[in-house]
């Protein structure tokens, strides 16, 4: 993929990303995070070449740029067994798909939640 | 009564380990369990609502996950109706390329994918691997830990690692809390040797996930997928969470790969009575649907497991097939140690070895077993230069490359002496100057210092909760005059913006220039086509530092010249006496004065002669000028001979006793090991010419053997006989020699 064009999460260019700037303070962490724009064209490219799921990735990661790290953190454990009831699930989703604009991943965990209620990995309510 | 023979058998390293028949109701089998499904698929509305034989009420979570995501709907209708056996011939079929098949494989179900698996043997798995790897040319990981967690060695060890040309460079931990400072250690010392090798410490997830952020790291394959609900549950997990998570490390640019292997549902306890390698197919759905861009497969930790069964390690060679059939990057296992036995290690290596995979190693020890963190180390350091050997006998690439002594310290001293320099700009605990050095030369982790372990942990935590990133490391390196590292590191951070290494299978080269499945697929097609091992990187893999130039031995004897110990007095004459003649070949004494055993030929000939005299029979020296065969020098001394029986003898030491009327090829005593030769055979030798000269009874001298003397002498003896050869004069008849000197 051809650099001239690529911006970094926080619209820097590549050429911008420089020892100096480093030296002098000047770029921080979320400058060398990759952008949202740029995995999606990585997600067009694995399609292009026939890797259809790498490609779905890649999309629900653009998604995921627009999280804060401790939001990605908190949803990966939610996710995992028994740990987030049914409709807390849900409630996940739907800030996923209105704060976040990350539609796709909301549809994923949409459909986790309906397997794990299904096969009994959601969290009991405690009432 | 017991056989001696089988007591000795049994203390065989190869029985030293453990080996069951198969009992399926545990998942005790490698393959073909009588529970495991046959494959069918069915499609209804745009959706799957049934797989081998399950419906979709009956869906667990895999079942769930894999018809949602991993299977072609538009193509798994063509892909099951196509018999297995046809698709297990195009995965051998030099003529269908790679491109033509993932596009089949991806409409098949688990049981269609090991029902095409079972059509195959191990060549033909091999084969198909070869065409079916995802990248162009393979390449190899490498484990860097050490017991003390100690930065300095990691640092140096990583920068080894990446001079012998690993493309990825994984550590681990023993506590958890120092993560941090082994990434970091890691990170410094490989991109001291090579920039753009790809690292990651194997941690639990959200501290794995954490070092991602901090730019500490650049993959990670730590995420497990499993063959059955209960197995995955109990991994903590499901195939949701651990997709997610896949998206996340891609959302900050980082690589991952998921991890599997036959055996762990066994192991865990719930296999459902079904086989290794079924399981493992569902496995590989799971990370193909959840987009991983590849896996680290091939039994993994496991690898005893299926070994202890029948075909075990064939089933683990089809699970990295069917992971390439799946379009996955395949990091191939061979990392924990697979058996006691040597030759039995060597052979399961040579199914990945020889076809080539992304990874051949999924974590080759490149530090001593001792130190091995990942509770692996199949093959480790001390092994480094038997992986080389074999890269260069079979000119096959094993992903890695030969190195000079001088070249690693170099590095090695670098790494340390950056990362000295980085703990002191951030304020970490101090690595003093003994345990620099210590850390240049060590062989394992007990040569160095210990250290202050409460510090290190307490900076550990410090890098992972605090504001210090990666640009903290870039800057302390920069500003401690270390640029070109600081450089590389700096250069992996711009990469994690622009992505290319996301995609399936993806490396740098030694420009940063990124190799995935995107930029160089792999077009084997048969011979002629795809990664061929040759020009400058076959210099390189050939170019063993303890590899020498023959020319160099030739020389050295070129400098001796003709020695002086005995003189030519014109041609030989047939004796009329009872004697004994000892005939040498062209060189001997003359170009050549040293015997392949090393011993002086001048002594050798006093010897001979002595041993003819201690039975009173005079001696006549001849050489012989128109052949250097052993053979046919004693058989044209014997016809000089006044007894008919003579001596030959070649200038490397090998000795014939001869009778004039034999046939050439044959002879009285023949001693073709000539190492094993000594100036008291010798003697003997000269004694029983003489016996038989004088008609008297003859035990033959009787010599020790040792049957490895032409394995590591071949060469030299080769040499040596060259040199004898070219100062053949064909016309020349033989000559009488006299010593000089002493008698």
């Amino acid at each position: 993929m051809s650099d001239h064009d690529t911006l970094s999460h926080s619209g820097r260019r590549l050429d911008e990303l420089t020892i100096e700037d480093v030296l002098g303070g000047r770029l921080s962490s979320e400058d060398f995070r990759i952008s949202a724009e740029t995995l999606r064209r990585q997600a067009q490219a694995a399609l292009d070449a026939g890797y259809r799921q790498v490609a779905e990735n890649l999309l629900r990661a653009s998604e995921l740029t627009r999280l804060s790290n401790e939001d990605v953190l908190n949803i990966y454990d939610k996710l995992r067994p028994g740990r987030t009831t049914y409709p807390e699930m849900k409630a996940i989703a739907a800030y996923l798909e209105s704060d976040c604009d990350a539609p796709l991943t909301a549809a994923f965990i949409r459909e986790a939640a309906e397997v794990y209620l299904r096969r009994g990995i959601v969290k009991m309510d405690a009432k | 009564m017991k056989s001696k023979r089988f007591e000795v058998l049994a203390k065989r390293p190869v029985n030293q380990e453990t080996y069951i028949k198969s009992w399926p109701e545990y998942g005790l089998i490698a393959v073909g369990s009588p529970s495991d499904p046959a494959p069918s698929i069915t499609i209804e509305g745009g959706k799957i609502i049934e797989i081998d034989g399950r419906h979709q009420n009956d869906f667990d979570l895999i079942d769930c996950f894999i018809a949602a995501h991993a299977i072609d709907l538009e193509t798994a209708g063509r892909a099951m109706a196509t018999p297995s056996v046809d698709i297990a011939r195009m995965l051998v079929d030099i003529n269908i390329p790679r491109s033509e098949i993932i596009a089949l494989i991806s409409g098949c179900t688990p049981a269609k994918l090991v029902e095409i698996i079972q059509q195959m043997n191990v060549l033909e798995m091999m084969m198909g691997l070869a065409k079916m790897r995802a990248r162009k040319s393979p390449a190899n990981q490498a484990h860097v830990t050490n017991r003390k967690e100690h930065p300095a060695l990691l640092a140096a060890d990583a920068a080894e690692a990446a001079l012998r040309g690993f493309s990825e460079i994984e550590t681990t931990i023993a506590v958890t809390r120092y993560a941090p400072l082994n990434a970091l250690a890691i990170l410094v010392g490989s991109q001291t040797a090579q920039g753009g090798v790809l690292t990651q410490c194997a941690v639990e997830e959200a501290t794995n996930l954490r070092l991602g952020f901090k730019g500490l790291t650049t993959y990670s394959e730590t995420l497990s997928v499993y063959g059955t609900e209960k197995t995955f549950v109990d991994g903590d997990d499901t195939p949701w969470s651990k997709a997610f998570l896949g998206a996340a490390y891609a959302s900050r640019g980082v690589k991952t790969r998921t991890t599997s292997g036959t055996g762990a549902a066994a192991l865990m306890g719930h296999s459902e009575g079904k086989s290794m390698l079924y399981l493992e197919a569902r496995c590989l759905l799971v990370t193909r649907g959840a987009g991983s861009q590849g896996t680290q497969n091939g039994s993994i930790s496991c690898i005893a497991l299926p070994g202890s069964l029948p075909g075990g390690f064939r089933s683990v060679l089809a699970e990295n097939l069917i992971a390439s059939m799946l379009g996955l990057e395949v990091a191939s296992g061979n990392d924990a140690v697979s058996s006691h036995s040597e030759m039995r290690k060597s052979a399961k290596l040579m199914l990945q070895f020889i076809p080539g995979t992304d990874f051949i190693t999924s974590g080759y020890g490149a530090i001593p077993r001792y130190d091995n963190m990942f509770g692996g180390g199949n093959f480790d350091v001390s092994e480094m230069d038997d992986w080389y050997v074999i890269q260069r006998d079979m000119q096959v690439d094993g992903g890695i490359v030969p190195v000079q002594e001088k070249e690693v310290l170099k590095v090695r001293e670098k790494a340390v002496l950056a990362l000295q320099a980085v703990f002191q700009k951030l304020q970490f605990p101090p690595i003093d100057d003994s345990e620099v050095s210590a850390a240049i030369s060590a062989y394992n982790s007990q040569d160095i210092p210990d250290r202050d372990r409460v510090a290190d942990i307490d900076a550990a935590q410090e890098l992972l909760a605090g504001p210090l990133s990666v640009l903290d490391v870039i800057k302390a390196l920069q500003e401690s005059g270390y640029h070109e590292i600081a450089g590389n590191i700096l250069e992996l951070q711009r990469q994690r913006v622009v992505g290319d290494y996301l995609q399936p299978a993806a490396i740098f080269d030694e420009n940063f220039k990124v190799k995935s499945v995107l930029t160089q697929p792999n077009d084997y097609q048969g011979p002629g086509t795809g990664y061929r091992v040759e020009g400058e990187r076959w210099d390189r893999l050939q170019n063993l530092p303890q590899a020498w130039d023959p020319q160099t031995f030739r020389m050295e004897m070129d400098g001796e010249g003709a020695a002086d110990w005995f003189e030519e007095q014109g041609p030989a004459q047939p004796g009329q006496n009872r004697e004994i003649i000892i005939a040498v070949d062209p060189a001997f004494g003359s170009g050549i004065t040293k015997s392949i055993g090393n011993l002086n030929l001048h002594d050798v000939i006093l010897a001979l002669k002595a041993g003819v005299q201690d039975e009173g029979v005079p001696v006549r020296i001849v050489r012989v000028f128109h052949t250097s065969d052993c053979a046919f020098i004693g058989h044209a001394g014997a016809q000089l001979s006044g007894s008919g029986i003579a001596i030959g003898i070649q200038s490397k030491g090998t000795t014939v006793i001869h009778q004039r009327d034999l046939a050439p090829l044959e002879n009285l005593e023949l001693f073709p090991q000539a190492p094993n030769l000594d100036l008291d055979i010798y003697r003997r030798i000269g004694r029983n010419a003489a016996l038989y000269a004088i008609g008297k009874p003859v035990v033959p001298v009787s010599v020790k053997i040792d049957n490895t003397v032409r394995l590591r002498l071949i060469v030299q003896t080769t040499l040596l006989q060259c040199r004898a050869t070219q100062m053949v004069v064909p016309d020349r008849p033989p000559e009488e020699l006299r010593l000089r000197g002493r008698i």
